[in-house]
């Protein structure tokens, strides 16, 4: 027979529960976040040991940057084309096209640019960064490197971080130019905005410390997206319900929606700090 | 006996409820090839892997040189582990990298060594690897298995390390490589005298180069010494289990093992006595083995034994329990059979194995081969034992089967 008091607790567990497993959930994700701090702090560290990896950190430039230059420019226009249509029509309305300069070339400069940018990387460099880690774990790849006495997390973190650090500002700044030329071409060549006011407002728009403040982001966004994308390959074996091949599947689709999510809540909270 | 290099004491590991290693105890001696044996899962790999630090012990101690494993300095532990190399069991070569950047890649880290000097000395363990110049810029996935494990060893010898593990050294190799493979552990061992720990499961073969024999089971070591003290050994379940790796063959056959027909034997002999009943048994000879092995060959040699071992369960059915009693003896015990029946059996037997394809002088073109199967029948009486009615049997043997040498020239 059931006594008032077990209704209550049942009720009360009723109520609890879902605190209780959304509390869970919180406090795993800020663990998660402490120990990609960690893992961070660990493979920065490294960059520094002698003799430096001058060598591998070139090819993960190579890999990281110059093969991404490509699909940078062909979003960063596309993306300042359609900003240079949108911004038209809006600014038209308040018969204020001549700012249209300004507002593609500061949207870009201060947001777009360094968000597109690490997305991009994200989908072409960060996926196969977790995988070919992950792969490497699950072959023993990385204890074999650990029986050689070499540091994996030197080995094949500390490159990529550089290398990140390296491509992200340069990708970003690429995309800039790239976009405002292509606001340029939707503004100026298809809607007859006088070319010389496009880029006049532009000079006198953008300020240094917006410039600065999209580099301090690419910067951030270069560390977070290097890092979560190896964290997540590097502990692939610790990934509970995936082994092998699952195991390298499901770290490579965490490393881009997490990475993905962070830079965009990162993205936000810089701002507030910068603006 | 020189101090113990590497010594496991009441090593325990457990992965959640499941105890792979079980208060285990262990000595590595310097300069020794010391052969880890054991069942798949039975956790070889897992200890190797404590030995190098890849893993920690829950329980238990690892010594090295009488120091303990956690009690040592970082330095000394890096010191360790310079020391030594280890050989994976799926390889683990770097798939991103050559053939030559795999093997170059422990001087490219740990030493200064300039860039001719590992070019030579990389193509010097090529060369003795016996692998073609032409393999050093494929990627390990272009290459062979075979060539993959020798890649690997070439990995594992470059640095010239005092104490070597190998998980598995010859798993997924042929015969001819897998000797070829033991072989030049053994060799190079003489030759640098490094310290070599093994894990395999190729008994006999791994015998022949090991200087110390280790049995694991269940997580516990049941044995080590001198592979001599192994054979030797009274202990019935590292009997067992030596018998049980080498008795795999004649799975093959579908015969049982001796031990087991001999229980058999036994039993139905006490049981025999107890009801005044008497049953046959049958010892069937195959003559000329070795002759056979030699002229047509060790798979010819099966395949008699297999076909006879077919035949006698088509004719004799349930009745019969039938085991390689030595090489060419098969032994079949009919309990509940009288001597008339397994008589008349017995000639339908000869007559079917006769005409058997492998009986045909035909089927040997190339050899002049004679070889022929005999049969003897016994019966139990009360009071005789199992040796003397055997002894009936074999002197009862009458041939059953045959062929005859052919000359060239001649039709069958």
């Amino acid at each position: 027979m059931q006594t008032g008091t077990d209704y209550m607790a049942q009720a009360t567990n009723a109520v609890i529960a879902p605190f209780n497993w959304l509390g869970g959930l919180f406090v795993a994700f800020i663990r998660e976040l402490g120990a990609i701090a960690i893992f961070f702090t660990h493979a920065f560290c490294l960059i520094f040991s002698l003799p430096l990896q001058v060598n591998k950190t070139i090819q993960q430039i190579f890999f990281i940057g110059a093969k991404s230059i490509l699909i940078i420019l062909l979003v960063g226009l596309f993306t300042g084309m359609v900003l240079g249509l949108q911004g038209y029509y809006t600014l038209v309305k308040f018969g204020s096209e001549g700012v249209l300069g300004a507002a593609v070339a500061l949207s870009l400069i201060r947001e777009l640019g360094p968000v597109m940018t690490a997305i991009m990387i994200i989908a072409r460099a960060g996926s196969s960064m977790a995988a070919e880690i992950g792969i490497m774990r699950i072959s023993e790849q990385i204890d074999a490197l650990d029986t050689m006495d070499i540091n994996p997390i030197r080995f094949l973190v500390s490159p990529r971080i550089v290398a990140s650090l390296i491509s992200f500002p340069l990708l970003t700044a690429i995309f800039n130019v790239i976009g405002i030329i292509g606001g340029y071409l939707s503004g100026v060549c298809l809607l007859g905005i006088n070319s010389g006011i496009y880029f006049y407002r532009i000079e006198s728009n953008v300020l240094m410390q917006d410039i600065s403040g999209g580099f301090v982001k690419s910067l951030v966004f270069g560390i977070i997206v290097s890092t979560i994308c190896c964290y997540q390959g590097y502990f692939t074996h610790m990934r509970p319900g995936g082994f092998g091949a699952k195991g390298v599947s499901l770290a490579t689709t965490s490393a881009v929606v997490l990475s993905c999510v962070l830079v965009l809540i990162v993205d936000y909270v810089l701002t507030s700090f910068l603006l | 006996m020189t101090a113990p290099l590497i010594e496991l004491k009441n090593v325990t590991k457990r992965f959640g409820n499941h105890t792979v290693l079980d208060r285990l105890n262990l000595t590595v001696f310097e300069g020794d090839i010391t052969t880890i044996i054991g069942k798949s899962g039975g956790g070889k790999s897992v200890l190797l892997k404590h030995i190098i630090g890849l893993l920690r012990p829950d329980e238990g101690d690892i010594l090295i040189n009488n120091k303990r494993f956690k009690e040592m300095t970082r330095k000394e532990q890096t010191q360790f582990k310079r020391q030594t190399s280890y050989m994976f069991q799926n390889n683990a070569l770097f798939d991103s990298l050559t053939v030559f950047e795999n093997i170059a890649l422990p001087l490219r880290e740990k030493t200064r060594m300039r860039e001719d000097a590992i070019k030579s000395k990389v193509m010097a363990k090529i060369d003795q690897m016996e692998l073609s110049h032409e393999v050093i810029h494929k990627y390990p996935s272009q290459i062979s298995g075979g060539m993959q494990k020798r890649v690997a060893l070439a990995r594992a010898l470059i640095t010239e390390p005092k104490i070597i593990f190998f998980d598995e050294p010859t798993t997924g190799l042929d015969p001819l490589r897998k000797n070829a493979v033991l072989g030049m552990i053994s060799h190079y061992q003489k030759k640098i005298g490094f310290t070599a720990l093994l894990v395999s499961h190729d008994i006999p073969d791994v015998f022949f180069i090991s200087n110390r024999v280790a049995i694991i089971d269940n997580g516990r070591i049941i044995f080590q010494g001198k592979p001599i003290e192994l054979e030797q050994s009274e202990n019935p379940v590292v009997h067992d289990f030596i018998r049980g790796q080498i008795n795999l063959k004649d799975d093959l056959t579908g015969l049982n093992t001796k031990q087991e027909v001999m229980d058999l034997l036994n039993q139905e002999m006490d049981r025999a006595n107890r009801l005044q009943a008497n049953f046959p048994v049958i010892m069937f000879t195959i003559d000329n083995m070795t002759q056979i092995n030699k002229h047509v060959g060790y798979i010819t040699a099966q395949r008699i034994v297999q076909c006879l071992s077919t035949l006698l369960k088509e004719h004799f059915g349930a009745a019969g329990t039938s085991a390689r009693f030595s090489q060419n003896e098969i032994l079949m015990v009919l309990p509940h059979t009288d001597i008339k029946e397994a008589e008349k059996d017995l000639n339908e037997l000869a007559v079917d194995l006769q005409k058997q394809e492998i009986f045909q002088a035909k089927s040997y073109p190339k050899a002049c081969l004679s070889f022929s199967v005999s049969a003897g029948l016994s019966e139990t009486k009360q009071g005789t034992d199992t040796d003397s009615l055997i002894g009936q049997a074999l002197s009862n043997q009458k041939i059953i089967a045959h062929v005859e040498c052919i000359k060239q020239g001649e039709t069958a």
